[in-house]
């Protein structure tokens, strides 16, 4: 069986769950992993032993401290073994990917939804079309969350590998969110709003049904263009955030086709659109057609139900 | 004074319908234009050289279709625009595209390059890094905001939030929308880049190792269920716990 090398998903100093989806991902390829853990403390790697998984190497390293792309690129180079290289597609591990891609003069295939032998499966054109691939030897590929069933955990067989690495950035200054609230980015589940809110007080409507699920609020670039309240950065949609949740719930949202290229590989979409025509419809799992005043509050008051 | 290069890529229009013929998508149809975080990748390099001086120079991979995007970066207000390519290439992976574009930037003598965050039709971000790696130079991905004041400062985002960041050497910057605006071409710029000849360069690119076996329209969704009145509200959150299990 050929190797792979998979580099871990680390969140908020521990292994993230999507970690444990990459290694079905490595076995769907019929290659047999090595999970790389980026870290500046080992000890977070006893969190990435997976069943199928025979090696865990920690690369310990101050560079790890904040993200400097070319120092942790060499670094995860140095310490990992050769083979396909699988990531997460974050933001984040696509770059350091392609990074340690071309350190080792591989292609990269990013985003992959699907897996059938070496065929690799992507979307392009924000989704309007869908490409096969195929690698002929090694390459590196990123892997959408929420596509491969999460392998289970075992005890890891950890190594430990220091790496220095020379910073080729310097983080003069962290800007924390102004909420605590996630990033859409970072989400398992958003809740958006757009122009149909009416006005940028009534987002504290979804933020209450958001702050019930643990969701993050986004927002149609509608919203974001007409309000100064509604940050770009909740944008979602073709010029705003590519995010691929469990659960997208779209409130007052038509559904344009910028839009609908950011979220429309969402697991389940919910819509919540007076207008019963309006195109969001056509994409929704569950829609109701009623005015997000009437709707909100009995989703509200029913998830609180539920989840309490 | 800095020598600035940006990378500008050719795409269908964002608005454009996308339509599969046999297995591959039929791009004959469709309007073309500059990538769209491209334009801000283009506003930041000339951002840049307001504030350290320099020239800007735009960069394509492509055939010869691609002048046109060429031209319209000269006529917001790039200084050269040159295209590489080399006849003999055709659906160039990334490690092609990223090896022929890196040789490119040193033949330019390049101190630093921007380029958009992901392009319109790849969605990858791979480029940035990518050149930026085969350089040895620092790549900062998807900046919302840069400074030149005593070198490059950017804001990038980071785990619970956004981090200035100041960059050391040379880089590969790759630009996200963010706040700024971006300028578009005036009447002389447009009349500038008419006459604009665009400088054609080859580069070598090794063989691809990934290649393209079938395009596709995206997977139809089976029909939703559809609920009139905000009363159904309470049965979609039990679908959702109860069916789709997402909660
Ligand atoms: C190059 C380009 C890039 C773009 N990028 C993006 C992007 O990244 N993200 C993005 O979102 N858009 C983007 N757009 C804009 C996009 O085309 C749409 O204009 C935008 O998505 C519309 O936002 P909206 O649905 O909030 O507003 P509208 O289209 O105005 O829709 C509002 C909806 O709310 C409904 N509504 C009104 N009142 C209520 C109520 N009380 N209760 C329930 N529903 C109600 C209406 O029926 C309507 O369907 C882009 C456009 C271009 C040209
Ligand atoms: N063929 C190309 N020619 C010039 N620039 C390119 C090309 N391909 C990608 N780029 C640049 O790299 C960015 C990211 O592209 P991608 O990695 O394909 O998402 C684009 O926004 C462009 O700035």
């Amino acid at each position: 069986m050929s190797e792979s090398v998979i580099i871990a998903e680390t969140s908020k100093g521990s292994i993230a769950p999507v970690t444990a989806e990459l290694v079905s991902a490595a076995i769907a390829l019929g290659t047999s992993p090595t999970v790389v853990v980026p870290c500046t403390d080992a000890s977070i790697a006893d969190g990435a032993g997976y069943d199928g998984v025979s090696r865990t190497i920690a690369v310990k390293g101050d560079c790890f401290a904040n993200y400097d792309a070319s120092s942790w690129a060499a670094a995860i180079d140095a310490a990992a073994p050769s083979g396909i290289i699988i990531a997460a597609a974050t933001p984040q591990s696509k770059d350091v990917a392609a990074r340690v891609a071309a350190r080792r003069g591989l292609s990269i295939v990013q985003d992959v939804v699907a897996i059938d032998g070496m065929n690799l499966t992507s979307p392009i054109y924000s989704g309007k079309a869908m490409q096969t691939v195929s690698l002929s030897g090694d390459a590196a590929v990123s892997v959408r969350a929420n596509v491969f069933p999460a392998a289970s955990s075992s005890a890891a067989n950890v190594s430990v590998v220091d790496q220095s690495g020379d910073v080729a950035t310097a983080v003069q200054e962290v800007i924390a969110r102004a909420s605590e609230r996630l990033d859409v980015a970072e989400a398992n589940i958003i809740i958006s709003g757009g122009r149909g809110m009416g006005s940028p007080d009534n987002f504290s409507h979804l933020e209450k049904i958001a702050d019930v699920l643990g969701a993050a609020v986004g927002a149609s670039r509608a919203a974001v263009d007409t309000w100064d309240d509604i940050p770009h950065s909740m944008q979602v949609g073709q010029t705003g955030k590519t995010v691929n949740p469990n659960l997208y719930i779209a409130v007052g949202i038509s559904g344009a086709i910028q839009h609908l290229a950011g979220m429309r590989s969402s697991k389940y979409i919910v819509a919540v659109n007076k207008d019963a025509d309006a195109p969001i419809f056509s994409h929704a799992d569950y829609g109701i057609v009623a005015t997000w005043e009437e709707a909100l509050p009995v989703l509200e008051s029913a998830l609180s139900s539920m989840m309490s | 004074m800095p020598n600035i290069v940006v990378l500008v890529k050719r795409v269908p229009d964002t608005n454009a319908r996308i339509v599969v013929s046999g297995d591959r998508v039929d791009l004959s149809a469709v309007k073309w234009v500059i990538s769209p975080y491209d334009e801000f990748a283009i506003e930041t390099a000339l951002q840049h050289k307001e504030a350290d001086g320099g020239t800007v120079t735009a960069l394509t991979l492509g055939p010869a279709d691609s002048d046109k995007v060429l031209k319209d970066a000269k006529a917001i207000g790039v200084d050269e625009i040159v295209r590489v390519w080399n006849e003999s290439w055709n659906e160039l992976d990334s490690n092609a595209i990223q090896s022929a574009l890196a040789q490119a930037v040193t033949d330019l003598g390049a101190d630093v390059v921007y380029c958009g965050k992901t392009a319109a039709d790849t969605g990858a971000g791979s480029t940035g890094p990518g050149v930026a790696e085969r350089l040895g130079w620092a790549s900062v991905s998807n900046i919302t905001d840069a400074s030149f004041a005593g070198g490059i400062t950017v804001t990038t985002p980071v785990e619970g939030g956004s981090a200035k960041v100041s960059v050391l050497g040379n880089a590969v910057i790759s630009c996200d929308k963010g706040n700024m605006k971006v300028r578009k071409p005036n009447v002389k710029g447009i009349m500038m880049a008419k006459r604009a000849q665009v400088n054609v360069v080859s580069a070598d690119a090794p063989a691809s190792s990934v290649t393209i076996v079938s395009q596709s329209p995206p997977p139809a969704k089976p029909a939703g269920k559809k609920y009139e009145g905000g009363s159904s509200a309470e049965e979609v959150a039990r679908l959702l716990r109860d069916e789709a299990n997402v909660i």
